[in-house]
């Protein structure tokens, strides 16, 4: 908050609201993080005492069987890991290169069909043909299922994405610029690769983080398409762990074995598989804080 | 077309979005056609038995039409009005934080729950309110009370899932609304400090009015998408949880569950081409409002 403000705060200031003020954004943000902390303290905690207490807000008998257990026979995990690594680096450089590239066409003044190609994507967030087509159109006709292809191509593309970096290159490089560039013979694709990219590197960092999460966290395509177990990424492994269906016969196996911690072992695979993105998170928060208020100023 | 021949390498460059969205949205939205026919795998999506509206008899008779639709939209009501109130109330009181470590703190754990799958957050509902072990039942079991079972009674979902939606989101809006909160010119807060309003005041008075433009924006555009329900979070709370389907199921998960349960095409498809309709309709309505409040913030 810029100084002024808190200059206007502090006149005529009322100990009682500040201490309000505090307390309230204090509970929301304990409620947010709470979860997490039982997350944890039940992946830590003995089997045993799961069983006979239940979960708590901190470990009881503090023990590491459950993540032992899950790297005793690391095979799934690990196979999850690079599926999901894979998918969601080609996914997102693939998808921020041609998203932009896209969105610097469509802002350009002097394409005559600008406005019809925004609106050739924009319609199809309005109307879709919903689920059966999609899904048959991509299975059957495609040939898409049990591919990496569909994996990457599914989560691909957000045309709102694409029209806020329209509007960011609009706006943060100046037509002049292009001209003069053009002027001074440089091609289409030169100007776009040395011009357009680097300019909207903050936006892209921003639309990248986002791109990034939603390829990490994506389970749907997989459920959807993929039966091999070479190509579950780790979300839906967990889904499957935690509904307990269909784990590869390997780890099925161990998992049913009678002394397996059943109940420590799902939360130690939550923390296995959401782990990365907090520990990521604290480093690319103010890209996705400033990605929420791009957005907000519609283009 | 003389502006194709002399910009072609621009028209190029669009291409993959172009090719993309053929493939992956339009002829997929020409499938509607499936609502309409007896779909075969011979017959393919475009060449199978014309049945005209037979699919939408079916749906509109099983029953199912009214109940999914009125819980679709009974919930989105609930997290749009949650959500909003939530992410207001938290910007508010953020904005009044001078501790800048302090709030930078707050907002970080407020965000968090935005970066996690709906996945983990089923682990997160198991960890509470699972009936044997969960935290919820063992503080209830040690202030004497009877132990709750989630699984199995509908009425605490209509408190959990909006609960749960702003704890996702709250961190979300509240950055949207505080960003318009850091827009409004300090100098009415100055002039009205002078003039003797306590913060309280200030708050009712100035921050909460000039909020209003950017509050009805964002609930209308929320209203347009009243129709389409939150499929990730229901199908990873409830899953097929026959106990509680009269009570949670939405539009997204009777087609998901048609298609991919039961493989029911035409019911499946019947119910996606109705549910789309109807989206396109209220997102329609949605943006003529949005129009005549606010020429700028309209979609279109």
């Amino acid at each position: 908050m810029s100084k002024t403000a808190t200059a206007g705060n502090k006149l005529n200031s009322s100990p009682l609201f500040t201490a309000v003020s505090y307390a309230i954004v204090s509970i929301i943000s304990l409620v947010c993080l709470i979860p997490f902390i039982v997350l944890l303290a039940g992946a830590f905690s003995s089997e045993s005492a799961v069983l006979r207490d239940g979960y708590w807000f901190w470990p009881r008998e503090f023990s590491l069987k459950a993540f032992q257990y899950i790297f005793r026979y690391p095979g799934d995990v690990l196979s999850a890991y690079k599926v999901s690594l894979i998918i969601t680096v080609v996914g997102t450089t693939i998808s921020l290169f041609v998203s932009t590239m896209a969105a610097y066409v469509i802002g350009r003044k002097e394409l005559k069909h600008r406005n019809k190609l925004s609106f050739f994507l924009f319609f199809t967030t309005l109307f879709s043909g919903g689920l059966a087509p999609y899904y048959i159109w991509l299975s059957r006709n495609l040939h898409l299922s049990n591919t990496y292809a569909v994996l990457i191509l599914g989560p691909m593309f957000n045309v709102m994405y694409i029209l806020i970096l329209r509007s960011f290159i609009k706006n943060s490089v100046p037509e002049p610029l292009i001209e003069s560039a053009r002027i001074d013979g440089a091609g289409e694709l030169r100007i776009f690769l040395q011009m357009v990219l680097p300019l909207s590197k903050p936006a892209l960092a921003s639309i990248g983080v986002f791109t990034a999460l939603a390829y990490w966290n994506d389970w749907w395509t997989a459920m959807m398409f993929t039966s091999r177990d070479n190509l579950i990424p780790l979300q839906y492994l967990l889904y499957k762990m935690l509904s307990s269906i269909n784990l590869s016969a390997a780890m099925a196996q161990h998992v049913t074995n009678l002394d397996a911690p059943k109940e420590t072992f799902k939360l130690a695979m939550t923390v296995i598989a959401t782990g990365p993105i907090l520990l990521v998170f604290p480093f690319a928060q103010k890209y996705f804080v400033s990605g929420v208020t791009i957005g907000a100023v519609k283009g | 077309m003389r502006d194709i021949r002399k910009n072609w390498l621009l028209y190029l460059m669009f291409l993959p979005v172009a090719v993309y969205f053929i493939f992956f949205a339009y002829v997929p939205m020409a499938g509607i056609v499936m609502a309409f026919e007896s779909y075969t795998r011979q017959g393919g999506m475009f060449l199978s038995e014309w049945v005209g509206f037979d699919n939408f008899h079916y749906f509109f008779a099983s029953g199912k039409a009214w109940l999914v639709t009125r819980n679709t939209m009974v919930y989105n009501v609930m997290f749009l009005g949650c959500y909003t109130v939530f992410s207001i109330v938290a910007a508010v009181f953020l904005s009044e934080i001078t501790r800048k470590m302090f709030k930078k703190i707050s907002q970080t754990l407020m965000f968090l729950p935005y970066f996690i799958s709906w996945v983990t957050v089923s682990a997160f509902v198991y960890n509470f309110l699972n009936y044997e072990y969960g935290i919820v039942n063992k503080l209830l079991h040690y202030m004497g009370l009877e132990a709750i079972d989630i699984y199995s009674n509908t009425s605490y979902w209509y408190f959990l899932l909006p609960f749960l939606y702003v704890w996702k989101w709250v961190g979300y809006g509240s950055i949207l609304y505080l960003a318009a909160i850091v827009g409004i010119d300090q100098e009415i807060y100055e002039a009205a400090t002078i003039d003797g309003a306590s913060r309280f005041q200030r708050i009712t008075r100035i921050t909460l009015p000039l909020l209003k433009p950017t509050m009805i924006i964002l609930i209308l555009l929320g209203l347009g998408r009243i129709m389409r329900g939150e499929f990730d979070m229901f199908y990873q709370l409830i899953g097929n949880n026959g106990l509680l389907m009269d009570a949670t199921d939405i539009i997204d998960t009777l087609a998901f569950r048609s298609l991919m349960g039961s493989a029911d095409f035409g019911m499946a498809s019947s119910v996606g081409v109705y549910q789309s309709v109807l989206t396109l309709i209220i997102i329609l309505a949605a943006n003529w409002l949005v129009r005549r409040y606010d020429k700028e913030q309209a979609l279109f």
